[in-house]
């Protein structure tokens, strides 16, 4: 086995073993940063596949930008874990059997004989000047410029229905529209009423 | 590196829509809610400009398969045929649940950009000649349609509603790309023609397709909400505001059936004997579950929601008829009848659930089937209404539902598989039970409710064309049949 290979097994058992500790680590922080640890490990595999753009991408945008802002949410949510793990155990019997079924048809289907490496023989070394993020470019923008636009209107339609979703006019929100307060005059605010003088009790 | 411009004329429509979505969105901004139906009237209006595009577009294809953006966009007969039912059936729905929304508070321009972006989603879907295109018009039908259900946000049902279509819609799209990949691993090609060359030249190996099939078959299946993934049908009919339940349950249909087109019968046609006794089992399990769970339903949207489930069961019986050991003779009439009862039952829908909102007022839910007690006596056009669109579920004839259910047996019996036409005639009367229950229960029982039905002008002319069409259809079905036999031809 060459240094590749010994690379790629290594990282293969850390993705492995952190991606099950994302679903199984009690406190939610944890799982998030075992999540952290699954995506620089596939970034790396991706490194081994000569898929350099991909692989920083990947640590910049979901490690860099969207497990941070999720770490965030999770430590300003309250969860409670106890009512996540209600019926755990009455539905790990029919889940852990359609799993492992799952899992040995896809070691029946997925394994050396079909997907091997003289199936699926590594590209010719492309040599020194290849540019792998000029490469993505050229085809993101030429040939798959329909599925790109595709990609923008499906993030466009996230933002839509994000607002649509959390954002309300609060009535019993205290924010001044400083337009109303410098228009205002004085007869909104004050009323003089005439009221006959009345005599003082002792 | 040469680029060439591809050719944009085939996805006007699309552009078309895209540029007037973005239009209504920022505008809507600045209307006051006195003025929403300035953003109503331009949403109507670009559905009308989309299907003017549609049509001139087929007219200047002169209806020949036209593909562009390197092969990922495919302009055909079929599409233009099911993108123009798709903007009438969004046009209907939104002049039917316009009184419904603004009685609850969700006249809000969102509302119109989402409606228009699923539509997106949905003409995508139907010119989808790539697994990728296929996979984010699909998403992007699916996000809006997320959002819609969850649009009522004070309705806790609504919201339950939404989430559990969130995950489960999520957990089908992991299982369809599961299966593209899979077959693109076997294939070495995403494009759905490249695909079917790849198969028919018999290099790629046949189990591993099969095994990309099972996950592809099963991710469909859900999106068209046939059992076993039937699940989340009954709740989301349910939980959604009656106005967003007509959405997912009429144009979504039309995009379902025409990916079950692309993948299975313009991609994957070589793997016929494989997938048809997946659909088969398919077929028999909706028939069976949606028909005798509707029987014990009161609530009219989650009886609706379960015969939905036995139509799209009996419309895989026409997708399955098509390949006869490994004959194509069969293959024109079974998929033009599965299509034109795809079609058919999205009009009977759009009737059925419109005239659940047309009894619908400010504060009043008309979704229990006590509601429609006694309705000929409070209103007997639309009982008369309401009596042709039941009639034309359970298959009766005059109405168009018989001759669906009629074009799509023709073609099963001409394929040998009798029993499954003695088990689809089967299920369709013990069907006719919960269809005729409505009925009875408008002309001969005392009425419970006994407000005015007070429905604006729009909503009564297009309800009655709706009603009227079931019937006249009905009587002639031969220029929507002929339609979609040469749709289906010309592929």
């Amino acid at each position: 086995m060459n240094i590749e290979g010994v690379l790629f097994y290594f990282f293969a058992a850390i993705l492995l073993l952190s991606a099950l500790r994302v679903i199984t680590a009690r406190n939610p922080v944890h799982a998030a940063l075992f999540l952290v640890l699954a995506f620089s490990t596939a970034s790396a595999i991706w490194m081994l596949l000569r898929a350099e753009f991909l692989a920083i991408v990947l640590v910049l945008v979901y490690v860099g930008a969207v497990m941070v802002l999720f770490l965030f949410v999770v430590m300003m949510l309250d969860i409670n874990l106890d009512r996540l793990r209600e019926g755990f155990w009455s539905y790990l019997p029919l889940g852990a059997t359609v799993g492992l079924l799952m899992v040995v048809e896809m070691v029946l289907v997925l394994g050396g004989k079909y997907f091997g490496l003289e199936h699926l023989p590594n590209p010719a070394d492309p040599g020194a000047g290849y540019s792998n993020t000029k490469e993505l470019g050229r085809l993101l923008y030429t040939d798959y410029v329909y599925a790109f636009e595709l990609a923008a209107v499906i993030l466009l339609v996230a933002i839509v229905a994000a607002i649509a979703l959390t954002l309300r006019g609060r009535k019993d929100s205290k924010h001044q529209d400083p337009a109303k307060q410098v228009m205002v005059k004085r007869a909104d605010r004050v009323r003089l009423v005439s009221m006959p003088s009345e005599k003082k009790e002792n | 590196m040469n680029f060439t411009m591809p050719n944009l004329l085939p996805a006007y429509p699309e552009m078309f829509l895209l540029v007037m979505v973005s239009v209504i969105l920022v505008l809507d901004l600045f209307l006051p809610q006195a003025l929403r139906y300035v953003s109503y009237v331009l949403t109507q209006l670009t559905l009308l400009g989309c299907a003017v595009l549609t049509l001139d577009v087929a007219v200047l294809t002169q209806g020949q398969v036209t593909y562009t953006f390197n092969h990922m966009f495919v302009a055909d007969l079929m599409g233009h045929a099911l993108k123009v039912a798709a903007y009438i059936a969004v046009f209907t729905t939104l002049v039917y649940s316009r009184s419904y929304l603004s009685d609850r508070g969700i006249w809000k321009g969102e509302f119109f950009a989402l409606v228009l972006f699923a539509l997106m989603g949905i003409l995508v879907m139907i010119s989808a000649n790539h697994f990728l295109t296929l996979y984010l018009g699909l998403e992007l039908l699916s996000l809006s349609l997320y959002a819609l259900v969850a649009l009522d946000r004070d309705s806790a049902r609504a919201t339950e509603a939404a989430m559990k279509y969130f995950v489960l819609g999520a957990l089908a799209s992991g299982l369809l790309l599961y299966g593209m990949s899979m077959i693109y691993g076997a294939t070495g090609t995403l494009n759905i023609s490249e695909v079917a060359h790849a198969i028919a030249s018999g290099q790629p190996n046949k189990i591993v397709l099969t095994f990309g099939l099972v996950f592809l078959v099963s991710g469909m299946a859900f999106k068209l909400g046939v059992v076993p993934f039937h699940m989340w049908i009954p709740d989301v009919y349910h939980g959604a505001p009656t106005a967003v339940t007509l959405i997912i349950g009429s144009a979504p249909k039309l995009a379902a059936f025409a990916m079950a087109m692309r993948l299975l019968v313009l991609g994957l046609l070589d793997l016929a004997v494989d997938w048809q006794q997946m659909l088969v089992i398919l077929a028999v399990l909706s028939m069976a579950v949606g028909n005798l769970a509707a029987i014990a339903q009161t609530n009219i949207k989650r009886m609706l929601a379960y015969s939905t489930i036995s139509h799209m069961g009996f419309m895989l019986l026409g997708l399955l008829a098509g390949v006869v050991n490994g004959n194509w003779l069969n293959a024109a009439d079974a998929y033009s009848a599965a299509m034109f009862y795809v079609m058919v039952y999205v009009l009977t829908t759009l009737g059925t659930f419109g005239m659940v909102l047309l009894l619908s007022r400010a504060g009043f839910e008309a979704e229990n089937l006590d509601d429609f007690k006694g309705l000929n006596a409070r209103n007997p056009w639309y009982a008369f209404l309401m009596l042709l669109l039941m009639f034309s579920l359970a298959g009766v004839p005059p109405t168009v539902g018989f001759y669906a259910k009629l074009s799509v047996l023709q073609p099963l019996l001409a394929a040998g598989m009798t029993w499954l036409a003695v088990v689809a005639v089967m299920f369709s009367l013990i069907g006719a039970f919960y269809y005729l229950r409505i009925v009875k229960l408008m002309y001969f029982d005392e009425p419970i409710d006994t407000a005015p039905i007070t429905p604006t002008l729009d909503v009564r002319v297009l309800i009655s064309v709706n009603g009227l069409a079931v019937l006249a259809l009905g009587i002639m079905p031969q220029s929507l049949m002929a339609l979609c036999y040469f749709s289906i031809k010309a592929l």
